[in-house]
């Protein structure tokens, strides 16, 4: 296991790279914990599979060193840096047992049959592939080769890292429940360094410590789930984590204070510093907004019914307000209040919070 | 306009892919079947397009019996989960291809393939070729192309599995709008049970083969017929466990009882299985018939909007959800309160019963 810093990185695809938009990855310094488990998140063509494969060692960066506990590895092949991947399609050998795939990177690696048995029945065990060790691995359903996947890099005491690219994708949403919290049970019991890319939001923020949000190229937050959805640091992040995501609403900033459809909005951060001109929006998630026959005038457009909650889709002149109502609560019709929980509700300048 | 499937049944070899199945779809709204990989979704797809033909039984389009009718020759279009574009032709014409088919006027394309576009988010690409295109981008082409003609009969193989998280929320929401002024029986499969609940219109449940309830979706999600439909349209799982009534009392443990009340009063003393969905067992007491029950917690997931807790209780192994930050220690023993009048009581071949 190792702590692992990117720093300095760029990178581009391109020979002789112009403008900003020729870099695939922005300038960036991260720093991976040992024993960490962190997601990295962001919509397609964010940039965060160029970031997964320079720590694998896929790709070379065009600037910037990657360090394995201090060591530069930036010139290190990807095979020599001890790293276990689980992609997005299981990878296993059809023809082999369960017990046979599990073992491959420890008979690989010329261990004690001993050894070899031992580790391998731990691992299964943990993964609940005990009674499956005899079976070919062909005859599995998706979630239990993903498991195996999962099974190679845990049985090498090795690995520095175990890096995910959306390994659920292709399972169940029953299964990907099961296989999730089963990945979290893991990481508690092995504390293994883990990465996990993907896009959604609910497998990033339920598995990991850290989540290191990525947009056009850039980190944009790292943080706990809970900072990133209670202190969201720009409005992206705020669009982008939960489910609706944050409304993101117009305001004026002057001496009257903050003033969102002409009604003085009451926000958690001030501003310090001139606003001179730029863009100002508050920021309040769905769960933040509270229906109040005084409060800001709406109109109610739509309700859906997501079973253990209800999603509000109200109107306040062009903007679009959600909030969530829960289960049993009265759903008003037509014109309505809305207020906004002081304490969860920021001020952006140009995207960034005022801090 | 409506979708009929009268009986059907259809076997290959020695093995029933679809149990005798009767379902009427009409033109309202959409109609979601709802089933895990494997429950017959895309057998029952191909039997309505005309893909596959039924071993027995009918398949009526507007009252008129097209059983045997092949694809070809019904006005059809499909969507499926794995995307496939023209590569030498741009998205553009990718998009455009039905139409130019149909003869329609290239004003009438143009301004036809414009909108679309706009809709599935992808203007700026229109001139490029589908190799030039991300993978979501490339996905997005071929539902454009999907939704550019007027079909009687829109078929949607899970069409928003390979997407962006944030891109299928967008998607859910655009959907139906996009068919709302259409004249179309639009059927959507899924995996996710959130699919079904936001995309609304009519609900079927499906598990291997048969189709377990069919009905308005909130009313399905709500009201589920039997065990399997409550299994189906749970995400997370529903809690289960087996637990008897004796006179005025629910035992599920030593430790777990609580008043039977309404209709389950009336049940006969025996044993059934109770249904709880997790976010009726909550780390904080909600509506006001609570029991109390202690768990021993093995994981917790906060996303900041929500704390999952799984948890154990003797046997059992359960999940709670509630919203808000509730951290629970792993390894130690919470009290747990349960919302009796929203558990679920199944009795034999997994009836519900109360």
């Amino acid at each position: 296991m190792a702590k692992i810093n990117l720093e300095n990185i760029r990178h581009s695809y391109l020979k002789r790279p112009q403008g900003p938009q020729d870099w695939a990855l922005q300038q960036l310094d991260l720093e991976w914990t040992d024993g960490g488990a962190y997601a990295l998140l962001g919509p397609s063509g964010c940039g965060k599979t160029t970031l997964l494969n320079i720590i694998s060692g896929l790709v070379r960066p065009s600037e910037g060193r990657v360090l394995f506990d201090g060591i530069d590895l930036t010139e290190r092949p990807a095979d020599r840096r001890h790293i276990a991947q689980v992609f997005q399609f299981p990878v296993v050998y059809d023809t082999m047992t369960v017990w046979e795939n599990l073992a491959f990177p420890l008979r690989n690696r010329g261990l004690a049959a001993a050894e070899i048995e031992q580790r391998v029945q731990a691992i299964a065990q943990m993964l609940d592939l005990t009674e499956m060790l005899q079976k070919r691995a062909a005859g599995l359903t998706a979630d239990g080769k993903q498991k195996i996947s999962l099974g190679r890099g845990l049985v090498r005491a090795d690995v520095n890292v175990i890096m995910f690219d959306e390994p659920l994708t292709v399972i169940d949403p029953h299964l990907k429940w099961q296989l999730r919290s089963k990945l979290k049970e893991l990481h508690q019991r092995t504390r293994r360094t883990m990465i996990y890319v993907t896009h959604d939001q609910t497998e990033a923020l339920t598995f990991a410590e850290q989540v290191v949000v990525m947009h056009e190229g850039s980190v944009v937050q790292v943080g706990s789930p809970i900072d990133l959805f209670e202190r969201p640091r720009h409005t992206f992040v705020g669009h982008f984590i939960g489910s609706p995501g944050m409304n993101i609403l117009p305001c004026e900033v002057g001496d009257g204070g903050v003033l969102f459809a002409g009604q003085r909005i009451d926000v958690e951060n001030r501003p310090t510093v001139p606003l001179n001109g730029r863009r100002t929006e508050i920021g309040v998630r769905p769960e933040f907004v509270l229906l109040d026959e005084r409060g800001i005038p709406v109109q109610i457009i739509k309700v859906s019914d997501a079973g253990r909650y209800r999603i509000v889709e109200a109107r306040c002149g062009e903007n679009p307000i959600k909030l969530l109502l829960e289960e049993g609560v009265a759903v008003p019709a037509g014109n309505a209040g809305v207020r906004f929980d002081p304490a969860h509700t920021r001020l952006y300048a140009d995207g960034q919070l005022l801090e | 306009m409506t979708l009929e499937l009268r009986n059907v049944v259809k076997s290959v070899g020695a093995e029933t892919h679809i149990h005798e199945t009767s379902l009427r779809l009409a033109r309202q709204g959409f109609n979601i079947l709802l089933g895990t990989t494997l429950a017959g979704k895309t057998t029952l797809m191909q039997l309505m397009a005309g893909l596959e033909q039924p071993t027995r039984g009918e398949v009526w389009f507007d009252g008129k019996n097209v059983t045997g009718v092949p694809v070809q020759k019904r006005n059809v279009s499909m969507v499926y989960q794995q995307f496939i574009n023209y590569p030498n032709l741009s998205v553009f014409e990718n998009i455009a291809s039905p139409l130019r088919v149909a003869r329609m006027s290239q004003a009438q394309i143009k301004a036809r393939v414009q909108r679309i576009a706009e809709l599935v988010r992808i203007t700026p690409m229109l001139a490029r070729r589908p190799s030039e295109l991300s993978g979501g981008q490339q996905q997005r082409t071929a539902l454009a192309r999907a939704l550019v003609k007027d079909a009687d009969l829109v078929l949607l193989d899970e069409p928003l599995a390979n997407l962006d998280f944030k891109l299928r929320e967008e998607m859910r929401d655009e959907l139906p709008k996009l068919f709302a002024d259409r004249n179309s029986v639009v059927v959507f499969a899924t995996t996710d049970p959130m699919d079904a609940l936001l995309l609304g219109g009519h609900t079927a449940t499906l598990r291997q083969g048969r189709l377990t309830q069919f009905g308005p979706t909130a009313e399905v999600y709500h009201r589920p017929a039997d065990l399997v439909s409550a299994q189906v349209f749970s995400n997370p799982p529903i809690n289960t466990a087996s637990a008897s009534k004796r006179g005025d009392h629910i035992i599920l443990s030593d430790t777990v009882k609580w008043l039977a009340q309404g209709a389950v009063r009336e049940l006969p003393d025996r044993t059934y299985v109770v249904g709880i969905r997790p976010h009726h067992i909550t780390p904080v007491a909600s509506g006001p018939a609570t029991t109390r029950m202690a768990g021993k917690v093995q994981i917790t997931e906060l996303s900041g909007s929500e704390s999952t807790i799984h948890f154990e209780h003797g046997p059992l192994h359960w999940v709670s959800q509630s919203h808000g930050i509730h951290a629970a220690e792993v390894g130690t023993t919470i009290e747990l309160h349960m919302d009796v009048a929203r558990c679920m009581y199944f009795g034999d071949g997994g009836k519900r019963v109360a």
